[in-house]
């Protein structure tokens, strides 16, 4: 057994760590979450520069990491640092499916996102799929060498920067069918593609992306027709893997704030973190953090595992992450008092971030069910 | 034992649900269904105050003499059961609920005969400045002073409070201040009557997490009140607050608003898709609504025991904080209940503060800001006395006892 991140991990950790801390305080961000785009593209550029993405792909790839454990280590300090920068849309998820199914010229668009000057994003939830990946209604017809595309994809985080969106789209099956769906790769400018854009809770910016008879060259597929639910579901998992280290690093945040405030706020005459009641709520959210620290490891190190042994990794993580967050975004608040409610105080952001993990790629419960299906299968 | 209510209560029921059938305005029910009632404008909650003062309901709580229709605690939850399955709008207690008690009880005849009318026809609109930013749950600790001027004719206040709610909208506001320095802390505190237009006052807004403006910072710098603005005596106002703060308790439970909620979740799960069935239909979203509804069944029936009790004559003790700690639970639970609903769909920025920039937001379930309420509800188990702090009194009085 060694829990211990390797040398070349270790520096990643360091290096980013250091960087948010200088270069991302509560006045940035809370700038950028102002701002009409949603996110910064120098503080983007001089990420790419340290290696953050590249550090999310193999080297086979073009980069230097891909594994679970390099997604764990560089998504654990962007939410450490409360970064709404959309990484995860544009590298793990849109970047992660072109690396994994493209053809070579495709191939082409991961070297732009690894350097840092394109942005993507992955359209695939829809108005009634929930978190169900499998439920697929857009659809992609074949007419003589083109592809048509028709439908509406949800919530697709990051759509409006996109310059390339891989949209998921069925070509043959019933709409609950993991067979029959295919991946595009679609350019933001293509001819009936509308984005309707608006900002997110938890900062970033997110869109309903409508497809009108979308025509695409058959050259823009991401490999065989009909065969892309097994990639969309491993991405999904890598999606999951970061997103859970992202909320491991903001519950950090959360936690290490509340533990300050409840050492200098004073009531009644002494630090408020004295008062047993208290104390004991913050015992319970650090046995959390560590329960929270180990599903993440537990997910980053299956992540290369076979399906079921990864899938039940995953969902037992998400689901775990789901109560722990929770419990630690709600009890920090708590803890705090008022000020925890205030815009300005670092802690709304944060706790807004850990609390709306829960509602990409899968829910608490939603994990639960899989979890136990994926047992009884 | 008997369960169900009298015959008298049941009319007057009745005569609650036609009045406000009648008499509610659709485009602020409707506010009040999609937001529980954040964006509520001052002239929305204006007009319904105007309403209710019309048929003289504004003041159930008040006495006959001072225009009150003195309902007793019964009659109180039968409306505001009614009202909130209506989605009426609160009535902004401040001056109605909180003040106005203080006022008929402590306050001189003068006081009352200039203050409660204007109240009730809507002149004067009353905020609260008892917490400070370093007077939270310890209210005591105050530091906000009031020093009386050579003369003797004006108070000269300075300090600053926080968490003043509907601030902005006020032109009036009630102070505790401290007037003596070299007593016990809790003995040098009066509760003043100030003019919001007073020179020297200025107010701040608090942007809360969810984008929302409902509090404020309130900075006094060399305010002066003239002294008939003081209510009863110097340095008793710690007397009066703690009366009033027992007033602030009544319908502490929120079952209305709980019911309403649950109503809302029921909608949402019966819209949104999960594994291609409804989601009310799912076992494990189904048996987080049915326990909370559970827990609500019982707390309804717990808050019934002690409103009879009270229309009995007896005053609520320490019950009141239980029903705190419950009633807000149960409502934080409802609320989170609300924001899995709807899946993907809690992630957009749907709080009023960014109507404009977020035009076209996707509400394909008609949810509603159920993300943005999730959060602006956690402040519940925070003010008017945090759970903990209601927590500690149940544990003194009833093991002290």
């Amino acid at each position: 057994m060694n829990f211990d991140l390797t040398e070349e991990r270790q520096m990643l950790q360091d290096t980013l760590r250091r960087f948010l801390r200088d270069r991302y305080d509560t006045a940035t961000r809370n700038t950028i979450l102002e701002s009409d785009t949603g996110m910064s593209k120098e503080i983007w550029a001089e990420l790419a520069e340290l290696g953050v993405i590249g550090a999310l792909f193999t080297e086979e790839q073009g980069g230097f990491g891909g594994k679970g454990f390099d997604i764990a280590v560089v998504f654990e300090e962007l939410g450490r640092a409360g970064v709404v920068e959309p990484f995860l849309d544009t590298a793990v998820l849109g970047g992660g499916l072109v690396a994994d199914l493209g053809d070579e010229s495709q191939l082409a668009l991961v070297e732009e996102v690894i350097g840092g000057t394109s942005q993507m994003a992955f359209a695939h939830g829809e108005p009634s799929s929930r978190y169900d990946l499998n439920r697929v209604q857009t659809t992609a017809k074949t007419e003589g060498d083109d592809i048509v595309l028709n439908g509406h994809k949800a919530v697709v985080v990051n759509a409006e920067a996109a310059d390339h969106i891989v949209v998921s789209a069925r070509e043959s099956g019933d709409r609950d069918d993991e067979a029959g769906i295919s991946l595009f790769l679609v350019p933001a400018d293509t001819k009936g593609v509308t984005v309707q854009g608006y900002a997110l809770l938890a900062g970033g910016r997110a869109a309903e992306v409508m497809l009108d008879d979308v025509r695409l060259p058959a050259s823009a597929r991401l490999g065989k027709a009909g065969e892309a639910y097994a990639a969309i579901e491993a991405r999904i998992a890598a999606a999951n893997v970061a997103q859970c280290a992202e909320t491991l690093g903001a519950m950090e945040t959360a936690t290490h704030l509340t533990k300050d405030y409840l050492m200098t706020r004073k009531q009644f005459g002494r630090p408020i973190g004295t008062f047993q009641a208290l104390a004991f709520r913050m015992s319970d959210l650090l046995i959390e953090m560590e329960q929270a620290r180990s599903a993440v490891i537990n997910a980053a190190g299956h992540l290369e595992g076979d399906r079921k042994t990864r899938e039940s990794n995953i969902s037992a993580t998400k689901n775990l992450m789901g109560r722990a967050g929770r419990l630690v975004a709600e009890d920090s608040i708590q803890l705090h008092g008022g000020i925890a409610m205030t815009q300005e105080y670092e802690l709304a952001h944060i706790a807004k971030r850990i609390v709306m993990a829960d509602h990409r790629f899968g829910d608490t419960d939603h994990h639960l069910e899989r979890f136990i299906a994926l047992a009884a299968a | 034992m008997d369960l169900s209510y009298s015959d008298e209560e049941k009319a007057f029921r009745e005569e609650v649900r036609t009045f406000l059938k009648e008499k509610l305005p659709k485009d602020l029910s409707d506010k009040v269904a999609g937001s529980d009632g954040d964006d509520l404008t001052k002239d929305d909650m204006e007009r319904w105050h105007a309403i209710l003062n019309e048929q003289g309901w504004l003041v159930p709580n008040w006495p006959k003499k001072f225009g009150g229709a003195e309902w007793n605690a019964v009659q109180r939850h039968i409306f505001e059961e009614e009202a909130a399955a209506a989605n009426a709008p609160r009535i902004v207690p401040f001056g109605f609920s909180m003040l106005a008690p203080v006022l008929q009880k402590f306050g001189s005849q003068e006081q009352n005969d200039y203050w409660l009318p204007r109240m009730l026809n809507g002149d004067d609109w009353w905020c609260q400045g008892y917490s400070e930013p370093g007077a939270g749950s310890d209210l005591a600790s105050l530091k906000t002073t009031a020093v009386k001027n050579e003369a003797g004719t004006h108070y000269v206040v300075n300090g600053q409070k926080t968490w003043t709610t509907l601030g902005q909208h006020a032109n009036m506001i009630f102070c505790l201040v401290r007037t003596d320095k070299d007593v016990k802390q809790q003995e040098g505190i009066s509760f003043l009557l100030i003019d919001m237009d007073t020179p020297g006052i200025e107010v701040r807004p608090i942007i809360l997490l969810d984008g929302t403006h409902e509090v404020n910072e309130v900075w006094f710098t060399d305010v002066e009140v003239p002294v008939e603005n003081l209510v009863g005596e110097e340095n008793k106002g710690w007397t009066y607050a703690k009366y009033l703060l027992t007033h602030e308790r009544t319908n502490i439970a929120g079952v209305g608003f709980s019911q309403a909620g649950l109503n809302t979740v029921k909608r949402l799960a019966k819209s949104e898709m999960a594994g291609g069935k409804p989601l009310i239909q799912n076992p494990h979203f189904a048996a987080r609504v049915a326990q909370v509804e559970i827990d609500l069944k019982a707390m309804a029936t717990t808050n019934l025991r002690i409103i009879s009790k009270a229309a009995a004559g007896s005053a609520p003790g320490v019950e009141a904080s239980m029903l705190k700690v419950k009633g807000t639970v149960i409502r934080q639970e409802i609320n989170d209940l609300a924001r899995r609903a709807v899946g993907s769909y809690a992630m957009p920025f749907a709080s009023e503060a960014v109507e404009g920039s977020n035009a076209g937001l996707p509400d394909p379930l008609g949810a509603g800001p159920v993300a943005a309420k999730y959060f602006n509800n956690r402040k519940l188990s925070i003010f008017g006395g945090s759970n903990e702090i209601q927590r500690g009194i149940i544990a003194k009085v009833s093991m002290q006892g």
